[in-house]
């Protein structure tokens, strides 16, 4: 887990071209949005193309994101949990 | 009677210059990228959106963001100050790469962030969103620049009040090739801060091209 | 300051190639919006509003011959085509010359010939036509304008903010004729972006619905001539009264919240034409049926107090056609002046907006006889006019 954590770290950085930010910087655990990175709404759908780029998940309802993307953690688990099941 | 060109920024042939200034100047360009990056980061922007743009959009934005740095915006009413902005080839630059993400059905990953940026007037849109403006906006294309048309759409803004002042530029890049220029021009020098290299130029078309070609 | 008049239209849509084939299909309430299973074309099944191809094909060569053009339809762009229809049907008739130096043509577009960056077209065209003032250029010499044509590419806005300025350029006494142009097509392109956006309804969309889910893409050309003389004694003289652009500074995809700078441009709008919100008989609005769109417009009516006024949205008949939009949608709503007769909106069957706005579930009878126009786009633009009988 502690291994995809830090993969997706730096997969949404450079997803979300968030040029000025380390892997070092982003807390596994924080929000990704609203505080957190100050991710908006286009980042949100950036973040379903990253799931299916990188891991060939689809996420079939956009309204699903708000809990897959709520942290790095909660993106690990629920790609950990789709991957068991494929 | 004519406007005023109160502040101007250029961008070419590896210089930047604010209001007869020179302020940044990289003798090889390796890349745009490059290039914008290292301007950022010596005026100390700090504005984490810039890396989400497009290379257009990263253009006008620092253009804005210089021309605007000391101008004191808020002296005008809102919704009073316009931005009028034109290139040659639209959005291309980044038409080019969206097009390359639908390519092949087999790699098929359209971007959001990519997409929304093969609207050349995006640019205008961050300059607005970063300095608060609501006034009146437009983007228009011409094979070359065309100061003759930007100066009538102006003037005639601030001619008809429909602006008190304007935000003017030619904002071109298609890969590592770009120039930019971008004026304020205003109805007269009464309210502008004063520079001490640069004495407002009357805003004609002669003093537009001059802006673009003897920098 | 002149007096601008709208002396002729033309719309080329999913529902036909003038006014006329236009207006009787919006008569008949039916959608233009049709489901393309065809996984060719795109790689999801979409709901689309295509123009014609074999009629739009069949039509252009008869205007080839018309014009007497000796190049060979094959040499011209899909766009290039349908604007060149468009124009050269709104251009029947009137008194005036092409090669007038006081005629300027403004074109509105989004993307142009973007489909020139597929494989499929590269060996065919020359890759500079993928610039817009390279179609331009194909435009004005087949038809032989004297003045290089303006060209405003500014997101969906743009036909209403082509309407805009030819009709200040007109007032100021620059022309004397503007011959507005715009279109767009439907291409993988931008409905792939749109895709990305998750911004497509799966069927027909429902402006201001409760129920809607997204847009529906389209493509169409408009075209409306703005005249300093007055059209014939037995048409209606209709005005380009006023009009005005602004921007919500807020976000590049997302529109305001509040629909203050909206309701800005329409005040603006209304200022400039010398009309109070009582006066106004219908809104011809932008209604894309996205749900920040249709919300972020109820509040910008409201805003105005025009809560009351009949409004309606065309996106549900021809879907949402980017750069045409704004001309197609005006041009409708210059039938409606005429007629005094009101569109439904289609799509519409349940208020979906936290404003009590008065969107026409049926068509309407009504002396109209000022009307705004509005539109919102990517980049937080706006842009409102007005339209008024003398």
């Amino acid at each position: 887990m502690d291994e995809l954590i830090e993969k997706l770290k730096k997969e949404v950085i450079t997803q979300l071209n968030l040029e000025d930010i380390s892997v070092d910087d982003i807390n596994p655990d924080a929000p990704l949005f609203g505080e957190g990175l100050g991710l908006d709404s286009i980042d949100a759908l950036e973040l379903i193309v990253l799931l299916e780029k990188n891991y060939g998940i689809k996420i079939e309802d956009p309204k699903d994101g708000k809990k897959i993307f709520y942290s790095i953690r909660t993106m690990a688990e629920f790609i950990t949990e789709h991957q068991k099941k494929a | 009677m004519d406007k005023l060109i109160t502040a101007y920024t250029y961008f070419g042939e590896g210089k930047v210059v604010v209001n007869k200034r020179l302020i940044f100047y990289q003798e090889k360009i390796s890349t745009f990228a490059d290039f914008i990056r290292s301007l950022y980061k010596q005026e100390q922007v700090a504005y984490p959106k810039f890396y989400k743009m497009d290379s257009l959009s990263k253009l006008g934005f620092i253009s804005a963001e210089l021309l605007l740095k000391n101008e004191n915006i808020g002296r005008f009413k809102p919704g009073s100050l316009a931005i009028v902005l034109a290139n040659s080839s639209s959005s291309l630059d980044t038409d080019l790469v969206h097009q390359e993400s639908i390519r092949n059905r087999s790699a098929y990953f359209p971007s959001p962030s990519v997409f929304v940026y093969t609207l050349a007037n995006i640019v205008i849109g961050e300059i607005c969103i970063k300095h608060g403006i609501k006034g009146e906006n437009a983007f228009l294309i011409s094979e070359k620049f065309n100061p003759g048309q930007l100066h009538e759409y102006v003037s005639d803004l601030l001619d008809n009040n429909q602006a008190e002042a304007c935000i003017c530029g030619w904002v071109e890049l298609l890969g590592n090739t770009f120039k930019a220029v971008m004026v304020m021009v205003e109805k007269d020098n009464s309210g502008s801060p004063s520079k001490p290299e640069f004495t407002p130029l009357p805003f004609t078309e002669t003093a537009f091209n001059y802006l673009i070609k003897e920098n | 300051m002149k007096a601008v008049y709208a002396i002729s239209e033309n719309i080329i849509s999913s529902l036909g190639f003038t006014v006329q084939e236009n207006t009787d299909g919006l008569l008949k309430g039916s959608t233009g919006i049709r489901i393309y299973p065809d996984t060719t074309l795109f790689p999801n099944a979409v709901a689309l509003s295509l123009v014609d191809t074999m009629s739009m094909e069949q039509r252009f060569k008869a205007i080839l011959e018309k014009y007497k053009n000796k190049k060979n339809a094959g040499s011209y762009t899909r766009l290039e085509k349908m604007l060149t229809l468009s124009i050269a049907d709104a251009l029947q008739g009137l008194p005036l010359k092409a090669d007038d130096d006081k005629l300027i043509l403004i074109i509105s577009t989004t993307k142009g010939n973007i489909d020139l960056l597929e494989d499929r077209f590269r060996a065919k065209f020359d890759h500079k036509r993928v610039y817009l003032w390279a179609l331009a250029s194909e435009i004005r010499d087949f038809f032989g304008f004297a003045n290089t044509p303006m060209i405003i590419s500014n997101a969906c806005i743009s036909g209403v903010m082509a309407l805009i300025k030819a009709s200040r350029l007109l007032r100021s006494g620059k022309y004397n004729y503007a011959v507005v142009a715009g279109g767009d097509i439907a291409t993988e392109f931008v409905v792939s972006g749109f895709q990305s956006f998750q911004a497509l309804s799966p069927g027909p969309c429902k402006p201001f619905d409760i129920n809607r889910t997204g847009l529906s893409l389209g493509e169409g050309c408009g075209t409306i001539v703005l005249a300093v003389t007055p059209p014939g004694l037995n048409s209606h003289n209709i005005l380009l009264a006023g009009g005005s652009v602004s921007n919500d500074a807020n976000h590049i995809s997302g529109p305001s919240r509040t629909g203050e700078e909206l309701s800005m441009a329409m005040n603006k709008a209304l200022e400039e034409s010398g009309v109070e919100p009582p006066e106004v008989d219908y809104i011809s609005a932008h209604g894309t049926a996205t749900l920040f769109n249709d919300e972020m417009e109820a509040r910008a009516i409201s805003l105005c107090k025009l809560n009351e006024v009949p409004v309606n949205s065309f996106k549900g008949y021809w879907g949402h056609t980017l750069g045409a939009s704004g001309i197609m949608e005006s041009a409708a709503l210059l039938s409606s002046m005429k007629l005094n007769r009101l569109f439904r909106s289609a799509g519409f069957d349940i208020p979906g907006v936290p404003e009590k706005i008065n969107v026409l579930k049926e068509e309407l009878d009504k002396p109209v006889n000022t009307c705004l126009k509005t539109a919102s786009g990517f980049g937080g633009c706006n842009a409102a006019l007005v339209f008024q009988k003398t």
